[in-house]
């Protein structure tokens, strides 16, 4: 659905998004992930036929966004990091005009306009200048404009900025339930809405790809081995820790707490440890308190791969 | 065509939602007055001074002539002052705010987006010349002008704001700040203004080429009620190169970033 291939975006002699290629596939969330100034919103305007790429080359829903930039833009729906709004309008009429240059066509655009202010839960503030909304109402009625005209394609920059905790979960589940019938693709530096929303994620870091994946195998596939964390029960920890380390298949047992009981347990690659891990406590004679694997978050995924690049820079320096 | 009469109408509305347009045509149409009765003051006088000097009758001097052409060309002072208030804002304004970026990612071409601020800011241009018909028609009321040098000096004053409007269009679509689209637009409205005052000391090449320049000259002779396509051609080609000037603008605006 949308095709990015050897994307390069420079300004001047600035590169802002160097060699990017990544596809979404109909009916994805894709998160774009990536710190402030890496290239996020370059990619996303080249994208949305808001400017073109030095090299390279985009397609939405088939259509090339440079050599049918119309086509494409007909498709698809975008929210800028900040809501294009015009202060004057009500929110009402601001819908109605980007209907009407989306190409809506004239006899559903009231009900189309009346279904996206209801979707976003902006309906209570129809009447209301725009200029005068709060910033949540303001992404909301954003959003709003994004969705006026159907689009396969959904581009959205950094959605849930600006918003309260429960207009977060809001949106996101909006999102969530947009896919399917869109394609979204969905920036941001918030790494739990990347975990609760998207289904593949890419990581983006001083314009290049640095990561693309799934957000469980992203996590998995930064540490080589799996880790478990066991608890036991009882003294004699020290000796549990030692018991812990013989079994096969386990590379390391440090302490994952002050009192002593509580261990992580990493083991090779690949190898599902669990079993042997239970019979050896059990064994032993302390009583199995807790044992289950340790998930990376995202959060250090993102660390993890972001610092990995600078060191290599420093290297190469 | 419908795309761009939807940029047009948004930016007519933008206009009167904001007090610009008040404030526009509030103006224009006090000065306009001012002007009104002070040549039409000086019109009467002189007819009656011809009237006790036993020369012809006041009805004998020509009105096209003699009242409505001088206040023709002075209103076009006031457009000078007044119309880079109108353009300022039309790009400056979405580039600073953002909008902009919804109308380069919506399935529009840049011409559309172009010409819709163009006829926005016409449509306003409009008003503003439609408020000088009341004057006009106590004339036609309590004298006998001809109409058709004043349907001429009409399209004259059309076509001479559609010239400012396109540079200004231009301009603003130079820069983020309304402020500095607005000061750049009136320094160069006032240069299209005067370039021929210098013409004498250019000889005569030059004399004639500024006079080709001078954004006044063009509309002398329409306002006397001649359509000549000399000025045609010099009024509708210049709007046309400052619209296409806008639309490269705009187009390199994407390039850069």
């Amino acid at each position: 659905m949308i095709e990015v291939e050897h994307l390069t975006k420079r300004y001047g002699t600035v590169t802002a998004v160097d060699d990017v290629t990544f596809r979404v596939n109909k009916g994805e969330i894709l998160g774009f992930l990536g710190p402030n100034g890496a290239g996020k919103t370059t990619t996303m305007r080249v994208l949305t036929g808001y400017m073109p790429a030095t090299d390279g080359r985009a397609a939405v829903a088939g259509y090339d966004v440079f050599d049918h930039p119309i086509e494409a833009k007909l498709r698809t729906g975008y929210l800028p990091e900040t809501p294009p709004l015009y202060p004057d309008m009500t929110v009402r009429e601001y819908l109605n005009f980007v209907a009407k240059i989306k190409g809506v066509a004239p006899k559903d655009r009231a009900a189309r306009v009346d279904q996206v202010m209801t979707r976003t839960w902006v309906a209570d503030m129809a009447n209301r200048a725009c200029g005068k909304l709060s910033k949540g109402y303001r992404q909301r009625v954003g959003l709003a404009q994004a969705l006026i005209h159907n689009p396969e394609v959904l581009i959205l920059d950094e959605p849930t900025a600006g918003l309260d905790p429960k207009q977060i979960n809001e949106t996101r589940r909006l999102i969530k339930a947009l896919a399917g019938d869109h394609t979204i693709i969905l920036s941001t530096h918030i790494l739990t809405e990347v975990e609760q929303t998207c289904q593949r994620v890419v990581i983006i870091n001083k314009g290049k790809v640095v990561a693309e994946d799934t957000p469980e195998n992203l996590t998995r596939r930064l540490r080589g081995s799996a880790t478990m964390f066991v608890q036991v029960d009882g003294d004699r920890a020290a000796e549990a820790q030692a018991a812990l380390a013989r079994v096969d298949g386990v590379v390391r047992v440090t302490s994952a707490d002050a009192s002593g009981t509580a261990f992580e347990v990493e083991s090779e690659s690949g190898r599902d440890v669990r079993r042997e891990l239970a019979s050896a406590v059990i064994g032993g004679g302390w009583g199995l308190v807790e044992l289950r694997p340790m998930r990376l978050s995202l959060e250090d995924v993102f660390l993890s791969l972001t610092t990995e690049e600078r060191q290599e820079e420093t290297v190469n320096a | 065509m419908r795309n761009a009469l939807a940029i047009a109408h948004k930016e007519l509305r933008a206009y009167f939602a904001s007090p610009i347009a008040y404030i526009v045509i509030g103006f224009f149409a006090l000065l306009f007055g001012w002007f009104y009765i002070g040549i039409l003051d000086w019109f009467v006088r002189q007819g009656m001074q011809m009237g006790q000097f036993g020369m012809q009758g006041p009805q004998n001097l020509n009105i096209n002539q003699q009242m409505i052409r001088p206040l023709l060309l002075n209103m076009t002072v006031v457009f000078l002052f007044l119309l880079p208030l109108v353009t300022m804002r039309t790009y400056a304004e979405e580039k600073r705010s953002g909008t902009i970026e919804l109308l380069l990612t919506s399935p529009l071409t840049d011409m559309q987006i172009v010409i819709g601020k163009f006829l926005g800011a016409m449509a306003l241009y409009s008003a503003m010349l439609a408020v000088t018909l009341v004057h006009f028609g106590l004339l036609f009321v309590y004298g006998n002008p001809d109409w058709k040098p004043l349907a001429a000096a009409y399209l004259g004053l059309f076509l001479f704001g559609g010239c400012f409007i396109s540079v200004g269009l231009f301009i603003s679509s130079l820069t983020k700040n309304q402020i500095v689209a607005g000061a750049a637009t009136f320094g160069v409205f006032l240069l299209l203004w005067v370039v021929d005052w210098i013409g004498q000391s250019l000889g005569p090449t030059g004399e004639s080429l500024t006079k080709y320049l001078s954004m006044t000259e063009h509309l002398d002779d329409f306002v006397k009620g001649v359509i000549d396509t000399k000025h045609l051609v010099y009024y509708v080609s210049f709007i046309t190169f400052g619209l296409f000037l806008t639309m490269r603008s705009v187009d390199a605006e994407r390039w850069r970033g």
